[in-house]
């Protein structure tokens, strides 16, 4: 069981002041093997908060990410699945799901996590799974109205991924989850 | 020279030392014997050694230790009366023939001990004869161990009520009498110290003096523990006999260790309920006693006293505590004229801690205790000690801790007057503590007036201060300052959209001071704020933001464009994007921001719907022309058939153009082509293949979609040049296009197997 916290388009400080509190409280140090950000951070100190929850964090650039060093895209293995990352705003037209099919084909990955519209996605096409946590603090997006604070968590155990999607709509945190399973056969020739 | 006082004492402590143990041995061996008269003819000579004048404080305490241990064997023999015949009362006539005083005194305290055990005779009576008898030594040093000595013998022997030597009614008072007397005699012996010895230095007096002080304060501290005082009595008698020893004895340093030592040594309760009593004393002292850190003691006590439990707080308002506090620090500053701003700030910060704790309600008492300050800190420059500004900082930090709110604390009036009386640094320091305490609570500011009285307070970062120019910053510093700026900028919200649109101009208001360093932090979380009003006020006309902000980055006009298609503003979006366009031509140097910048572009544009014909085909020529110049071929290419989105949006009021779609993906092949070649003259082997696959993903996605123009065999003829591409021998292979073209070819396959339409379509490509 391998714990995977997906997340992005914080946009602070430019957008929003910080995580909501009744996020941060759930995030504890020690309990994630893994992080995976969209990219939009904006700011040193939210790279920094976020390493603390857990030192292996891998972050691709968004449009407004102050840090030039992050990647247009990365991938990674973590157990059975090969994950890929890219914030989003490279791909066109934004959040257009067989456009981001092609990025998945591209990057040769069974999970895309990608962010940019701000909103929540779980869809699942021939070639796998592409993520999209949503805004983490809510920030406003010109591609989405009434953005609601969501994050993904990921149990990635042998060849199943749970994705747990956490919301805050009203001040609650509502919580639901989606079951992914791949089959040996959709590996690709690696 | 002093050196050789310090080594002759060292020779007189050893000659001392040396005469105890020699006598006491022989007193041993007549203990051993049961001889009394030869023990104390010994222990007698031992004693003598006491009557030393040469040796410091310290010294003789080694001095004293010796004899006091031998002492405590002869007390042994004296209680067996077995041993040695003599009946107590007896023994304690037959000590008195010692040739000198203090052997004298010593044998009897001695004795005295082993007689209030013997309980032959009332605790009370032996305990006043000794006492009275002590008086015959008055050399200081040796007056002090010598009653110390009757403290310490007599301690467990009290006639305190419960123990085993309670007398009649009034023992308890018998009990506090002995101890008062001594306490009052050491004393006065401890202040003569400074008068005595010929040509001491003043320091080591001091010093000297300072050592001896616990013997003076043991007694307050055996008086704490009496049981039977009780609140009247501690009130009544206790607390004014010690008070008036104190003020009468006028030594400073007496006065000061003293008032320490009550503080320290009686009950809380006691203290609150005899405020009145022992602030009185505190004008009485002498003028250079450091009064202020007593107070500050005191209020520490109170404060912690009344935390501990909320039961108590009714006692403190019962006895008026914070007005009888306030009154006397008042007094104290008033009449100590040269005292350093520091320390009466530490005063204030001590009554403002107190007020905290016992009265959080009272509001008024906090702004009074700030407006006392703010008095004293009236009429002089600002403030240069380090000290003082740290006090002040932990004054103003303790009204945002207590109440988490920041809006209470806006409502202190005298509060922004103490932070001017800051330096620039600890106003900019003070500004950030501020901001730290809204963020960590959570705190929503939310009315144009408090956004103002908040901004009055932290102007230190909003705007250059006078006489402090922004350059002399460090860099990260300022960062951390702006981008904390920006995050408060969120805090401030309200439902009402009236309400809303004076709180973005207020802050408008001010950022705009702020000088172009300032603004690029500042700026856009103000057009976020203002852009998500304009998202409430849907179709109202909302142009609250619009005007030149310089250095803005491009991408917030995107968001502008956005905004302004969704209000179905095409003039104001159109101008949006022209502004867009002249800064990505002009400011838009770095090749990897240029390819940014045009995807947002082209992002952005793909999904207005609010352009006519004639103004969306301007800028959808702009927008590719500028795909097809940016620096790399890859580049190119791939904003090239970005822009082949452009022309096909997939609503159903959707521009459809197929042709044009066609153009661009034709276009991009050709880019990719040239950029093949490119690759094979520069470096003897074709480039890899991607482009071309993405490219055909491309003719994938609007076949899909319909797109008549994009025809099956356009589709098979390029998946057959890829294939001979990546056969070709001057080809370099590479996996990860391989892998691509795979999932590709594998996608086109499922999409055949589907069957249906979709199944039909895909009928004549051969995978």
């Amino acid at each position: 069981m391998v714990l995977v916290l997906a997340l992005g388009d914080l946009h602070i400080p430019h957008r929003a002041p910080d995580l909501p509190p009744k996020f941060k409280s759930m995030l504890v140090p020690g309990k994630i093997q893994h992080i995976i950000c969209t990219g939009n951070l904006c700011i040193k100190e939210v790279h920094d908060y976020l390493k603390s929850l857990c030192p292996d964090m891998h972050v691709t650039r968004g449009e407004y990410d102050e840090d030039s060093r992050y990647l247009e895209t990365k991938t990674l293995t973590i157990g059975q699945f090969k994950l890929g990352i890219c914030h989003g705003h490279q791909v066109i037209p934004w959040g257009d799901l067989d456009s981001l099919a092609m990025l998945q084909r591209q990057l040769d990955v069974d999970i895309l996590v990608t962010g940019h519209t701000h909103q929540f996605k779980a869809y699942k096409h021939e070639g796998g799974v592409v993520i999209n946590p949503g805004s983490a603090t809510g920030a406003y997006s010109s591609i989405t109205y009434d953005v609601n604070p969501s994050f993904v968590l990921m149990d990635i155990d042998g060849l199943r991924v749970v994705v747990y999607v956490y919301e805050l709509i009203d001040g609650e945190v509502k919580v639901d989850k989606i079951d992914f399973k791949k089959t040996a056969t959709t590996n690709s020739a690696h | 020279m002093i050196s050789n006082i310090a080594e002759d004492e060292d020779k007189w402590l050893a000659e001392g030392i040396a005469g105890i143990q020699h006598n006491a041995f022989y007193m041993h061996r007549s203990l051993d014997s049961n001889n009394l008269r030869e023990a104390l003819k010994y222990s007698a000579q031992m004693l003598s050694e006491l009557r030393t004048s040469r040796l410091s404080p310290h010294k003789y305490y080694e001095l004293y230790m010796r004899a006091f241990d031998e002492l405590r064997k002869l007390e042994i023999f004296f209680k067996d009366e077995s041993k040695h015949g003599c009946s107590i009362i007896d023994l304690y006539e037959l000590v008195q023939h010692a040739g000198n005083i203090l052997p004298r005194l010593y044998l009897l305290c001695t004795v005295g001990s082993v007689y209030i055990k013997s309980k032959e005779a009332p605790a009370k009576d032996v305990l006043k004869d000794l006492v009275e008898m002590c008086r015959g030594v008055q050399h200081p040093i040796r007056g002090l161990f010598l009653r110390s000595y009757l403290s310490q013998v007599s301690r467990d022997k009290l006639p305190d009520i419960g123990s085993d030597y309670e007398g009649d009614a009034d023992t308890v008072m018998d009990a506090v009498e002995f101890v008062l007397q001594n306490f009052t005699e050491m004393n006065k012996l401890w202040v003569r110290m400074q008068h005595q010895g010929p040509g001491r230095a003043k320091e080591k007096q001091e010093k000297e003096r300072s050592e001896l002080r616990d013997l003076v304060g043991k007694n307050l501290h055996v008086l704490s523990q009496i049981e039977g005082i009780d609140l009247e009595m501690y009130k009544d008698t206790v607390l004014p006999r010690v008070l008036e020893q104190v003020v009468n004895c006028k030594d400073e340093l007496a006065q000061y260790y003293l008032m320490d030592c009550i503080i320290q040594v009686f009950p809380d309760e006691y203290h609150l309920q005899t405020l009145e009593t022992l602030l009185g004393a505190c004008p009485q002292l002498q003028p250079t006693v450091d009064i202020k850190t007593v107070l500050s003691q005191l209020m520490e006590r109170l404060s912690n006293y009344a935390a501990s439990s909320a039961e108590v707080l009714p006692d403190f308002l019962q006895v008026e505590a914070f007005a009888k506090l306030s009154s006397a620090i008042g007094k104290v500053i008033e009449a100590q004229v040269d005292m350093p701003v520091v320390g009466a700030i530490t005063l204030y910060v001590s009554l403002l801690t107190f007020t905290l704790r016992v009265h959080p309600d009272r509001l008024d008492y906090v702004d009074q205790v700030l407006g006392a300050c703010v008095k004293k800190l009236c009429g002089k420059p600002k403030l240069e000690d380090s000290k003082a500004t740290k006090q002040i900082v932990a004054l103003l930090s303790a009204p945002l801790e207590k109440y988490n709110d920041i809006v209470t604390a806006l409502t202190l009036s005298n509060y922004p007057r103490v932070m001017d009386h800051l330096d620039n640094g600890t106003n900019k320091i003070m500004a950030m503590v501020i901001i730290q305490s809204i963020m960590k609570n959570s705190t929503c500011i939310s009315t144009a007036d408090k956004v103002e009285a908040l901004f009055e307070l932290i102007k230190g970062l909003i705007k250059d201060l006078d006489g402090f120019p922004v350059d002399e910053l460090d860099e990260e510093d300022f960062k951390d300052e702006q981008n904390s700026v920006a995050r408060l900028i969120h805090m401030f919200y309200n439902d009402d959209p009236e309400e809303m649109l004076k709180i973005i101009c207020t802050v408008k208001k001010h950022i705009m001071t702020g000088g172009s360093r300032r603004l690029p932090f500042t700026v856009p979380p103000l057009i976020f704020s203002a852009l998500r009003l304009v998202r409430r006020l849907q179709g109202q006309e909302g142009d609250v933001v619009g005007e030149e902000e310089p250095a803005t980055p491009k991408k917030i006009f995107q968001l502008l464009n956005q905004a302004a298609n969704d209000c179905d503003l095409e003039p104001v979006a159109y101008e949006f994007f022209t502004q867009a366009f002249i800064l990505y031509e002009e400011e838009i140097a770095d090749s990897k921001a240029q390819v940014t910048a045009i995807h947002l572009i082209i992002g952005t544009l793909q999904r207005m719907n609010v352009f006519g014909v004639e103004n969306r085909d301007t800028l959808t020529h702009k927008a590719t022309g500028y795909s097809a110049k940016l620096l790399k071929k890859p580049d190119q290419c791939r904003a090239v058939y970005a822009c082949s989105h452009l022309f096909w949006v997939d609503d159903q009021d959707g521009i459809k153009d197929g042709e044009r779609v066609m153009l661009c993906l034709k276009r991009a092949l050709r880019i990719a082509n040239a950029a093949q070649q490119m690759a094979t003259v520069a470096r003897g082997s074709s480039g890899p293949v991607t482009l071309f696959v993405e490219i055909l993903n491309k003719y994938i996605y609007f076949f899909e979609k319909g797109n008549s123009q994009v025809t099956s065999s356009a589709i098979q003829g390029l998946i057959e040049l890829i294939t001979s591409e990546m056969q070709s021998e001057s080809t370099t292979p590479d996996p990860s296009s391989d892998a691509f073209f795979a999932s590709t070819m594998r996608y086109i396959q499922f999409q055949k197997q589907k069957g249906g339409a979709m199944g039909e379509k895909y009928d004549s490509i051969k995978a």
